[in-house]
C-alpha cells in the first residue's frame, strides 16, 4: 500500500517541486515497473536458457555457461532428446510429442470453430430478434457462466464413460465441454447490439433477410470482437490440462499440456533441461501468437472485463 | 371493409412475428442444446450421483452419506476449505494491491507504456502447465533460481514449495522464538504457490484496472486540483470512489478465481505441504480413488461455499461501491 499512496503524493509534487525532485519521481516510477517487467519475463529467459544447456550446467546452477561467461556449447540438441525421450505413437509411427501437437490443434480447431460460430449465432438473437422466453433464455446462459466447473466436472466425466455416452479417450469428449461458451455470446452480442438499428432497416429495403444482413454486414463489422474471442478460445484450449487428462486414457490421445504434465513425472523430472525443453515447445506458439495480437487480448478483456 | 383489411394485416403482421421467434431459436438451439447437455443437465446429474457410493462397480444409493462424510468432524473437506481460504485471503489482497499499484503508475505519463502492458500480461496468456513447472523448478531447493539469489545475498536458502512449516513458524525460529503451534501461519509452500499467482495474474487485473482508471472523466481531477486538493487526496477522494465498480468487479473475480484454482497448485505441489485446497481435494477423490459420489459431493458444497462468498461480497458492494 505503501507505493500507492506514495504516488499521489508525487503527482502533486510534481507542479510545485522544482525539476530535480520530479526526475527522482519519474525515475522510481520507472524503476519500480522495470523491476515488475524483468519479474514478469525472468522466467521465460530462465526456462529458454535452461533448455539449452547440458545437465551439468543446470545442476551447477549456472545462469549462463556459455561464452563469454564459460565455456560450454548451447545444447540444441535437448529438444530433439526430450521429443526421443517421450515416446514413438504406435498408430502412426510419429514422434509422441508430434501426436500431442496434432491432437492439440485438432481439438483447438475444433472448440475455436464451434465457439465462435455458436456465439455469433445466439448473440444475433439476443441482440437482434425479439421472441417469447428471450429473458429467461438470457438469464439461462448467464447462469452457465456463473456456475464453478468443479460443480460439472465429475458428473460430465462420468457420462462420457461406457455406460452413457461412450466418448472416453476420443475427440469428441476432449471437446463436448467447450463447443459453446457464454463468455463468448456476451462478447459477440456487446458488438451487435453497438450496431445502429437503421443498418438494419436499410438492408431490410434491399431486400436482404435476418440471415444475409447477419453474414453480409454484422459478421463483417464485429470482426475484431469475433478475431478477440477466437483467441481467447485457442489460448483457452491450448492450455486445457484438467479435463482432458480425466477423459484420456491413452498418451495418443493428449494434448501438449497434459503431456508436458505426464513427462514431469517420468524423464523430465530430474532431467530440467528437458522438461524445460518441452516447456519451450508448449509456450512458444502461444507467445508468438499473443505478440502478434496481443491488442485484441487487452481490447476483449476490457469491453467484456470476463472470465479470470 | 375496414375489418377485412385489418385483419389480414394483423395475421401478417403476426405471421412476421412468428417467424422472426422462430428464427431466433433455431440461432440459439447450437449454444442452447450444448449447455443443456453439458453444464445443465450434470448439474442434476452431480447431485444424484452425490447421493451414491459411485465407483466403478455396482453402485448402492447412500441418501446423504456422503455429504455426512464430508462434513463430519475430522474429514478432509474442512481442512481443504481452510486451505482454499487462506489461498483465498492471502492471493486477493497482494494481487490486488500490486495490481492498483501498477496500474496507477502505469497511468501516469509513462513512456513504453505499451511495452509495459505487453510485457506484464504474459504470464496470464502462457500455459498454467508450463509456468508452474517452470516455477517450481525456480524454487527447487538445491538448483533452483531464488535459493541461489538468496544465497548469492548471504541469506539463508528456504525449502519453498516442500516446506509444510508455517512462514511465522519459520521467522520465529530465524529470531530464535519459539510459536505456539496455532500461530504458525500458512505454510511457505502456500506463500510460494500466492507468489506464482501473483505473478501470473497481476498483468490481468491491471489490465482491469488501466481500463477502469480511463473512465474516470480527467475534468474530475482539474475541479480538485483547483480546489487546492494534493495528490492523496485527489487518490482518496475521486480516484478510490470512482473506481470502486472495477475493483468490486476484479475483487469478485479474483476471489472466485482463487477458489477454483487448480492447475498450478497441482502442477507445483500436488496438494502436499498444506496446499490441499478443495478443488485439489475433489480431483484427487476422483481420479485417484475414483469416488465418484464423494467426489460430488465435496464439489456441491465447494459450490455453495462459493456462491455464499459471493452474496456476502454483494451485500458489502451494495453499501460501499458507488455507481
Amino acid at each position: 500500500m505503501a507505493k500507492t499512496t506514495g504516488l499521489p503524493l508525487a503527482e502533486a509534487r510534481r507542479r510545485s517541486a522544482p525539476r530535480g525532485a520530479l526526475n527522482q519521481v519519474n525515475a522510481l516510477i520507472y524503476l519500480v515497473l522495470i523491476v515488475v517487467g524483468i519479474i514478469s519475463v525472468i522466467p521465460f529467459i530462465w526456462m529458454l536458457l535452461t533448455s539449452i544447456k547440458d545437465y551439468g550446467d543446470v545442476m551447477s546452477l549456472r545462469f549462463w555457461p556459455w561464452p563469454p561467461l564459460g565455456n560450454s556449447t548451447p545444447r540444441f540438441d535437448n529438444f530433439a532428446e526430450a521429443i526421443r525421450l517421450i515416446g514413438v505413437d504406435r498408430d502412426t509411427g510419429l514422434p509422441m510429442f508430434f501426436r500431442h501437437v496434432l491432437n492439440t490443434l485438432l481439438v483447438t480447431g475444433i472448440v475455436v470453430a464451434s465457439s465462435v460460430a455458436t456465439s455469433v449465432l445466439a448473440a444475433y438473437a439476443f441482440a437482434q430478434l425479439q421472441f417469447p422466453a428471450k429473458d429467461v433464455l438470457f438469464i439461462l446462459v448467464l447462469a452457465t457462466f456463473m456456475i464453478p466447473e468443479e460443480l460439472v466436472l465429475v458428473p460430465r466425466a462420468v457420462m462420457m464413460n461406457k455406460n452413457y455416452l461412450n466418448w472416453y479417450n476420443t475427440i469428441p469428449a476432449m471437446v463436448a465441454p467447450f463447443l459453446a461458451d457464454a463468455f463468448g455470446i456476451f462478447l459477440i452480442r456487446q458488438f451487435f447490439l453497438q450496431v445502429p438499428r437503421e443498418l438494419y432497416d436499410a438492408a431490410r429495403i434491399d431486400g436482404a433477410g435476418h440471415l444475409r444482413y447477419l453474414a453480409m454486414i454484422m459478421v463483417p463489422l464485429a470482426k475484431p470482437a469475433i478475431v478477440t474471442l477466437a483467441l481467447l478460445e485457442f489460448i483457452w484450449t491450448w492450455n486445457e490440462f484438467r479435463w482432458i487428462q480425466l477423459v484420456t486414457a491413452s498418451s495418443n490421445m493428449r494434448t501438449v499440456s497434459v503431456g508436458l504434465v505426464g513427462f514431469l513425472q517420468t524423464d523430465g523430472g530430474s532431467q530440467t533441461q528437458l522438461a524445460m525443453a518441452v516447456a519451450v515447445m508448449v509456450v512458444l506458439p502461444i507467445i508468438i501468437l499473443y505478440l502478434f495480437t496481443q491488442r485484441y487480448f487487452t481490447e476483449g478483456i476490457t469491453t467484456t472485463g470476463l472470465k479470470g | 371493409m375496414r375489418v377485412s383489411v385489418r385483419a389480414p394485416l394483423r395475421s401478417q403482421r403476426q405471421k412476421a412475428q412468428a417467424r422472426e421467434a422462430l428464427l431466433a431459436y433455431v440461432l440459439l438451439a447450437p449454444a442452447l442444446l450444448l449447455f443443456l447437455a453439458f453444464t445443465v443437465f450434470p448439474i442434476g446429474f452431480g447431485l444424484y450421483i452425490s447421493l451414491h457410493n459411485w465407483r466403478l462397480g455396482p453402485r448402492e444409493f447412500l441418501g446423504l452419506g456422503n455429504y455426512a462424510r464430508a462434513l463430519a468432524f475430522g474429514s478432509e473437506f474442512w481442512p481443504s476449505l481452510g486451505a482454499t481460504l487462506t489461498y483465498s485471503l492471502l492471493a486477493v489482497p497482494i494481487q490486488i494491491s500490486i495490481a492498483l499499484t501498477l496500474a496507477y503508475l502505469l497511468f501516469q505519463k509513462i513512456r513504453g507504456r505499451a511495452l509495459f502492458r505487453v510485457v506484464m500480461f504474459l504470464p496470464w496468456v502462457t500455459s498454467t502447465v508450463a509456468t508452474s513447472a517452470v516455477w517450481a523448478r525456480l524454487y527447487s531447493p538445491d538448483i533452483g533460481l531464488i535459493n541461489s539469489v538468496l544465497k548469492s545475498l548471504g541469506l539463508a536458502p528456504l525449502r519453498w514449495l516442500l516446506e509444510d512449516k508455517g512462514v511465522f513458524t519459520l521467522i520465529a525460529t530465524g529470531l530464535g522464538i519459539s510459536l505456539p503451534d496455532w500461530l504458525r501461519g500458512p505454510s511457505l509452500a502456500m506463500v510460494s504457490v500466492v507468489i506464482y499467482t501473483t505473478w501470473v495474474f497481476v498483468g490481468y487485473n491491471m489490465t482491469l484496472f488501466l481500463a477502469g482508471l480511463g473512465n474516470i472523466p480527467s475534468e474530475m481531477y482539474e475541479a480538485a486540483r483547483i480546489d487546492g486538493a494534493d495528490g492523496w487526496q485527489l487518490f482518496r477522494h475521486i480516484t478510490w470512489p470512482l473506481l470502486s465498480p472495477t475493483t468490486f468487479f476484479v475483487v469478485l473475480i479474483t476471489v472466485i478465481g482463487t477458489m477454483k484454482a487448480f492447475n498450478h497448485i497441482w502442477v507445483m505441489t500436488q496438494g502436499e505441504n498444506g496446499t490441499q485446497t478443495a478443488s485439489i481435494l475433489i480431483y484427487r477423490q476422483f481420479y485417484e480413488f475414483q469416488r465418484a459420489g464423494y467426489a460430488s459431493a465435496l464439489a456441491l458444497l465447494l459450490s455453495l461455499a462459493i456462491l455464499l462468498v459471493t452474496i456476502v461480497q454483494n451485500r458489502v458492494a451494495a453499501s460501499r461501491v458507488h455507481y
